[in-house]
């Protein structure tokens, strides 16, 4: 029963990995454009994952740290500073203030660190707009150059996309690996009982701090991709509204399953496109998902496939 | 000097509006752990009612008001308790947490949708005039609004510690597992603080909204300053939320007129950050203890 669980599990991996690999030949650039959107959310997604799903604490700063890393990466670039750097530069500071920023919070209960992150989301927004000799103010700042991978041009919309998507294969694999190691354990168990790692010698701050850092860091790393994908980047986008969205996204697919944010990213970012004809009731419909499945299913949509799937307990009918 | 005096009584007055929606947070916070991120939502939907009685169903201003009040009452706190706080909270603190803002969304969205985006002019309470009192000018609305918020808060307080039911209320927000053993309902007595939650906002939305007209976005720095009136005062007092709402009301205002009108934002949300830095039981607030 197990065993065609994940035969299963494994066959719908390699369906839409294949998807992923072949789609941009069929589509448009547009269709091209959204997919791109997808990877990138997906990576910022998956940072998130690691600070709520894993770490269980909420992060309302998400879109501020990939609005500093597409910020890094558009001010740097522009100035002619090649891209490797600047993306290791977003991922790298942007790890350095999540630290800096929960190392206060987490010292007290946790849903302290929700509003101090949506304070500080806020505050790096009003920079983002207010500081214009730095960030170009409400006008942003245009013409983000694409990079070139040794002499290849990623310039043309599907060169781009499959940059964006081997992205999203590295910080998988990364992450992966990542959970399967010791610290990963470390992380479950401060989700699961935290009073309960900590009598068991696990120093739970500071692995509750790396976690929220490390998601930190590929908000970083999703805002250094995010912006030679736009090419041109503005405040707006970075504002609460993305933080919440990405929250969702995360506990939509599932909170704490490690696919969970490929499909939250699917509902909030490609579903969307789809459903265009549905204008304002999409959100509508959205957030009612949200509120239904709270209810019913908080581990989200891939906790609800988990319970329907899972074989019956023995001794029930 | 008559300049500060004017600037003090504007910010005590949005102060004292912020407390009101503060102490809702606290209370629904104290009795159920109700983490509600759709509080803004809840300020800024009233008053759409009250547009809606009015211009729907042709009621004049007051009868609008009793409307949009018990209409407020039934779905702010009955509803949203027996359909969203009751199932969700056996889950723990973070669905709901995650679930109420999906209500924040689903509301804007809905009013969006339903009414429209425009920001709609909304009446007023008082006469926009000025008074002088003792060379200073004040504007009645503001000194309207501040008399509001103390009746409001001074008859609650006079319910909660002077009533046999403000008391069990309060015996339940401290300890409910004594509470019970003590015969209290607790289950009523927290489906009260609800539906005091929904009166608080429905009399914070009527005060406001003439000011920044209605419109469906309102909610979101609604929200966010009474949650950081709520931490600022102390997250589990009534009172701590009063001083924080007051406090974070003239802050506000004196930020606009003497520091960068561009970052007044930032002022409450660095003030936030200190305080959960330094002192996170909040000014007034005691420590939560940490239970297995």
């Amino acid at each position: 029963m197990r065993h065609s669980r994940s035969l299963a599990a494994g066959i719908m991996l390699a369906l839409g990995a294949a998807f992923l690999v072949v789609a941009p030949l069929g589509l448009k650039p547009y269709g091209i454009f959204i997919l791109s959107m997808w990877a990138v959310m997906t990576i910022a997604a998956i940072g998130l994952n690691l600070t709520l799903g894993y770490a269980g604490q909420i992060s309302l700063a998400q879109a501020a740290f990939v609005g500093i890393g597409a910020y890094l990466t558009a001010y740097l670039t522009t100035k002619g500073w090649p891209f490797w750097s600047t993306y290791m530069l977003g991922g790298v500071s942007c790890f350095a203030i999540g630290w800096l920023l929960g190392y206060p919070a987490l010292r007290v209960q946790h849903h302290y660190l929700a509003f101090v992150t949506l304070a500080f989301n806020t505050l790096v927004y009003l920079i983002f707009r207010n500081e214009e000799w730095l960030t170009g103010g409400i006008y942003g700042i245009s013409n983000v150059p694409r990079p070139v991978v040794l002499g290849w041009s990623m310039n043309g919309p599907r060169e781009f996309y499959y940059f964006c998507l081997a992205h999203l294969a590295l910080v998988s694999v990364a992450t992966w690996w990542l959970l399967r190691s010791p610290w990963g354990l470390a992380f479950v168990a401060l989700r699961e009982n935290p009073i309960r790692a900590l009598s068991l010698g696990v120093d739970t701050r500071r692995y509750t701090l790396m976690a929220f850092a490390l998601g930190a860091g590929l908000g970083g790393i999703s805002g250094a991709l995010y912006a030679p994908l736009v090419q041109f980047i503005d405040p707006t986008p970075f504002a609460l509204g993305l933080s919440l969205n990405l929250l969702l996204m995360v506990v939509l697919g599932g909170s704490g399953y490690f696919f969970g944010p490929f499909l939250g990213a699917i509902v909030a970012v490609l579903l969307p496109e789809w459903l265009r004809f549905t204008e304002g009731f999409y959100l509508m419909g959205y957030a009612l998902l949200v509120i239904v499945l709270m209810a019913f299913s908080p581990s989200g949509l891939l906790g609800l496939a988990d319970r329907l799937t899972r074989p019956a307990p023995r001794g029930a009918p | 000097m008559a300049d500060l005096l004017q600037l003090l009584v504007a910010g005590l007055a949005t102060g004292g509006i912020y407390a009101l929606v503060a102490i809702g947070f606290t209370l629904l916070w104290q009795t159920s752990q109700t983490i509600n991120f759709a509080q803004g939502e809840f300020v800024m939907l009233p008053a759409f009612f009250v547009l809606i009685g009015m211009g729907y169903f042709g009621l004049s201003f007051w009868p609008a008001v009793a409307l949009g009040g018990a209409l407020s009452v039934v779905l702010l706190g009955l509803v949203f308790k027996k359909l969203m706080v009751e199932p969700m909270i056996r889950h723990g603190v973070l669905p709901l947490v995650i679930a109420t803002i999906g209500l924040a969304i689903l509301m804007k969205e809905a009013v969006r949708q339903f009414y429209g985006a425009d920001a709609w002019p909304f009446p007023v309470l008082a006469a926009t005039t000025d008074v002088t009192v003792f060379g200073a000018v004040f504007a009645v609305q503001s000194l309207v609004i501040l008399a509001i918020c103390v009746a409001v808060v001074v008859a609650l307080q006079l319910f909660l510690g002077g009533t046999r039911t403000g008391r069990c209320m309060q015996a339940t927000a401290q300890n409910p597992t004594v509470a019970r053993l003590l015969g209290i309902r607790v289950e009523r007595m927290i489906l009260y603080t609800f539906l005091i939650n929904g009166a608080l906002v429905t009399v914070a939305s009527i005060l406001i909204t003439p000011i920044y007209l209605a419109k469906f976005t309102n909610g979101e720095w609604l929200g966010l300053y009474a949650f950081i009136a709520a931490i600022i005062g102390g997250f589990n007092q009534v009172r701590g939320a009063i001083a924080g709402g007051l406090l974070l009301g003239v802050v506000d205002n004196f930020a606009a007129v003497y520091l960068s009108s561009q970052y007044r934002t930032a002022i409450p949300l660095l003030i936030l950050i200190v305080v959960v830095l330094f002192r996170p039981q909040g000014l007034l607030g005691r420590i939560e203890e940490r239970t297995v």
